[in-house]
């Protein structure tokens, strides 16, 4: 279907541009977003998502599409807006969008960029070190009043030194192998291709290799068809009994079920997960664990990367509307 | 180290009692006696014993030292040694040795944690989980960035600098306040606590307890470093004022805490229970297997050095 020219005569030159949400904007997002933007909020409509688009956003050229839980974005939903050139992410994942299908239609996809790295980066490490160092569980323990009752008896295990792998060394992985470097840890990685800038890291060409001369593993790479579940029992098996895993990324890259199991069964030592399957659902066997360390998504919800990423938002969605190149696209 | 009779003065890491024990040495416990007990069971014994190996929960005080005679060396299992009476030592003859360096990472690698984990306020987070309450409530509140923020620490000596390597490569500007100037270009210097805590966001305590050092936040340096700072505190308890820490925390004039040492472990006042902006651990700085052994290989080879006349390794006194 060709894309219709959009018929802007009757706008005037101060109108805002027109730009769809399919969820509500979080408070950190919406008061700049809407004095920039006619902000389109189909959910405020009685009408069902594919008779208000028709009829309300035929024109729309836009969507900013957030989280932390995104709706997902694909082709039933791009067949209703003929005129829609960009979808501006305000996450750095866009496993919610089928990006085939925006290719096809000549739809450009923005995404957080690189402004998310230093907090997931600082999340990541900070994980690791309280796994190994067991600092939520010290704290536990001591608001339970404990300390003079049980007297001392956390023993923990070494941070500096550990072999740190880490699966997917883009902007968050190469963030994090230069903090952990500083610890002393030696850097490894599985990425989907060498990274020559980086030559002071190991490559190892698949994961399972990676496991087996690491003590840890970070996972940072994005959810793709290749990615999910990457992390499975031959895995965590070659990762061995001490060994801790870190998910900075998304819960589906790690066989969620399987994760369960080895950490009960010993397989592997702790985990630290910010992400899961099914959020905001947690494996309940989780929460009685001592050594694992769990959050809620926020690997990245501090006011800094919130600034920063709708600073890059609003700077992608003006180079759009105004005919220049766009600042963080994802490449399909 | 044949029939050499050791005082310990508090349980120690299995490792360094099985090792003392595989070497012939006497293990005389003062810890199964009750305090009240101490100096009677000390003077019972007091022709033997030799050497003695402490922590920071008891230490070697002068009382204990004037009344062991025949003591030669203290060996503490720890890098401070502010249990220790150093002054009655030297009187005394008695050599003291602690397990610099071997720890340095591991408190240095805490202190790291502990400021993300306040900042990002992880711990909370990992209760609210726990809890089920993230699956109803949706988002708690924010936390603030740690990469870039200002690190200050107190004592740039081996720990200090390992913090500071750390620290920059989160991109955190570093600055420092130590008794003298410190040969580091990377790092600004300031002349006083105060300066520092008005200069920092985040300041780390982590230089050893002293007389001059007792007490060095205090509430002037409390209100300096602000509702937006952050105080980490993996040297020692009396440092801090920590009354004054308390009610700067509860009030909101201190934005938060990190906090591996207390004034009276394992004693923690219990307002900081109801806080998601402090994070506590009980005194685990050191406290890795790897680490542990370590120290206490140290521990042994002074002591095996002070039996052979051979050099110590790690000297105080």
């Amino acid at each position: 279907m060709e894309k219709r020219i959009c018929d802007v005569t009757n706008k005037e030159p101060q109108d805002k541009p027109e730009v769809l949400l399919l969820q509500p904007l979080s408070i950190y997002f919406e008061p700049i977003l809407s004095q920039k933007y006619d902000l389109l909020k189909p959910w405020e409509s009685p009408l069902p998502l594919n008779v208000f688009l028709p009829n309300h956003a035929q024109f729309v050229q836009a969507i900013i599409s957030s989280g932390p839980n995104c709706l997902p974005i694909e082709n039933s939903l791009l067949h209703l807006l003929p005129n829609l050139g960009i979808i501006t992410a305000m996450t750095v994942g866009i496993d919610h969008i089928d990006l085939e299908a925006c290719r096809e239609k000549g739809v450009a996809v923005t995404n957080a960029g690189s402004t998310y790295s230093p907090d997931a980066a600082d999340f990541a490490v900070g994980l690791l070190v309280d796994v190994l160092r067991q600092i939520s569980m010290g704290d536990r323990f001591v608001r339970k009043g404990l300390w003079p009752v049980n007297g001392d008896g956390l023993l923990g295990a070494q941070v500096s030194g550990k072999r740190v792998g880490i699966v997917g060394l883009g902007s968050i992985g190469s963030h994090v192998a230069k903090r952990l470097t500083a610890f002393g840890c030696p850097i490894s990685y599985f990425s989907r291709a060498p990274k020559p800038n980086y030559p002071s890291y190991k490559y190892f060409p698949n994961v399972l290799d990676l496991a087996h001369e690491s003590d840890v593993l970070i996972l940072s790479c994005a959810l793709t068809a290749e990615t999910q579940n990457i992390i499975n029992r031959d895995v965590m098996i070659a990762l061995g009994k001490d060994g801790i895993i870190i998910n900075v990324g998304r819960g589906a890259l790690i066989d969620e079920p399987e994760l369960v199991r080895c950490l009960k069964e010993g397989v592997i030592g702790g985990a630290g997960l910010d992400v899961f399957v099914n959020e905001p659902e947690v494996p309940e066997e989780l929460t009685y664990m001592e050594n694992v360390v769990l959050s809620d998504h926020r690997a990245v919800t501090t006011p800094e990367s919130f600034k920063g990423v709708l600073e890059l938002a609003i700077a992608n969605l003006d180079a759009f509307f105004s005919g220049k190149p766009l600042l963080s696209p994802v490449s399909c | 180290m044949e029939s050499l009779v050791v005082l310990i003065t508090y349980p120690l890491f299995p490792y360094l009692e099985q090792e003392l024990l595989r070497r012939g040495c006497h293990l005389l416990r003062l810890y199964h006696s009750p305090q009240t007990n101490h100096l009677a069971f000390l003077r019972a014994n007091a022709s033997s014993i030799r050497a003695v190996v402490c922590d920071t929960h008891v230490g070697a005080d002068a009382a204990m030292i004037e009344a062991l005679p025949a003591l030669e060396i203290v060996s503490t299992f720890s890098v401070g040694v502010d249990k220790v009476d150093l002054v009655k030592c030297k009187e005394r003859g008695v050599r003291v040795t602690n397990t610099p360096d071997v720890l340095t990472d591991d408190v240095a690698d805490l202190a790291i944690g502990l400021a993300i984990a306040v900042l990002r306020k992880l711990p909370a987070a990992d209760r609210f989980v726990r809890s089920g309450a993230s699956k109803k409530k949706g988002g708690y509140p924010l936390a603030t960035k740690f990469s870039g923020k200002r690190v200050g620490i107190l004592g740039l000596g081996r720990i200090g600098l390992a913090i500071a390597q750390r620290a920059e490569a989160f991109n955190c500007p570093v600055s420092y306040h130590s008794r003298s100037k410190k040969p580091h270009p990377n790092y600004k210097y300031y002349s006083s606590p105060l300066d520092l805590a008005s200069n920092c966001d985040v300041l780390v305590v982590s230089c050893s307890l002293t007389d001059e050092t007792r007490l060095i936040i205090n509430r002037e340096v409390i209100d300096a470093l602000g509702p937006q700072g952050v105080l980490l505190n993996i040297g020692r308890g009396p440092h801090v004022d920590e009354s004054e820490l308390v009610s700067a925390l509860v009030d909101g004039r201190l934005g938060g805490a990190g906090l591996d040492v207390f004034e009276n472990e394992p004693d923690i006042p219990e307002e900081l229970f109801q806080l998601d902006n402090v994070v506590m651990t009980p005194h685990v700085g050191s406290d890795t297997v790897e680490t542990s052994m370590a120290m206490a290989d140290l521990v042994i080879a002074n002591l095996e050095a002070h039996a052979m006349g051979r050099p110590l390794l790690t000297p105080v006194v």
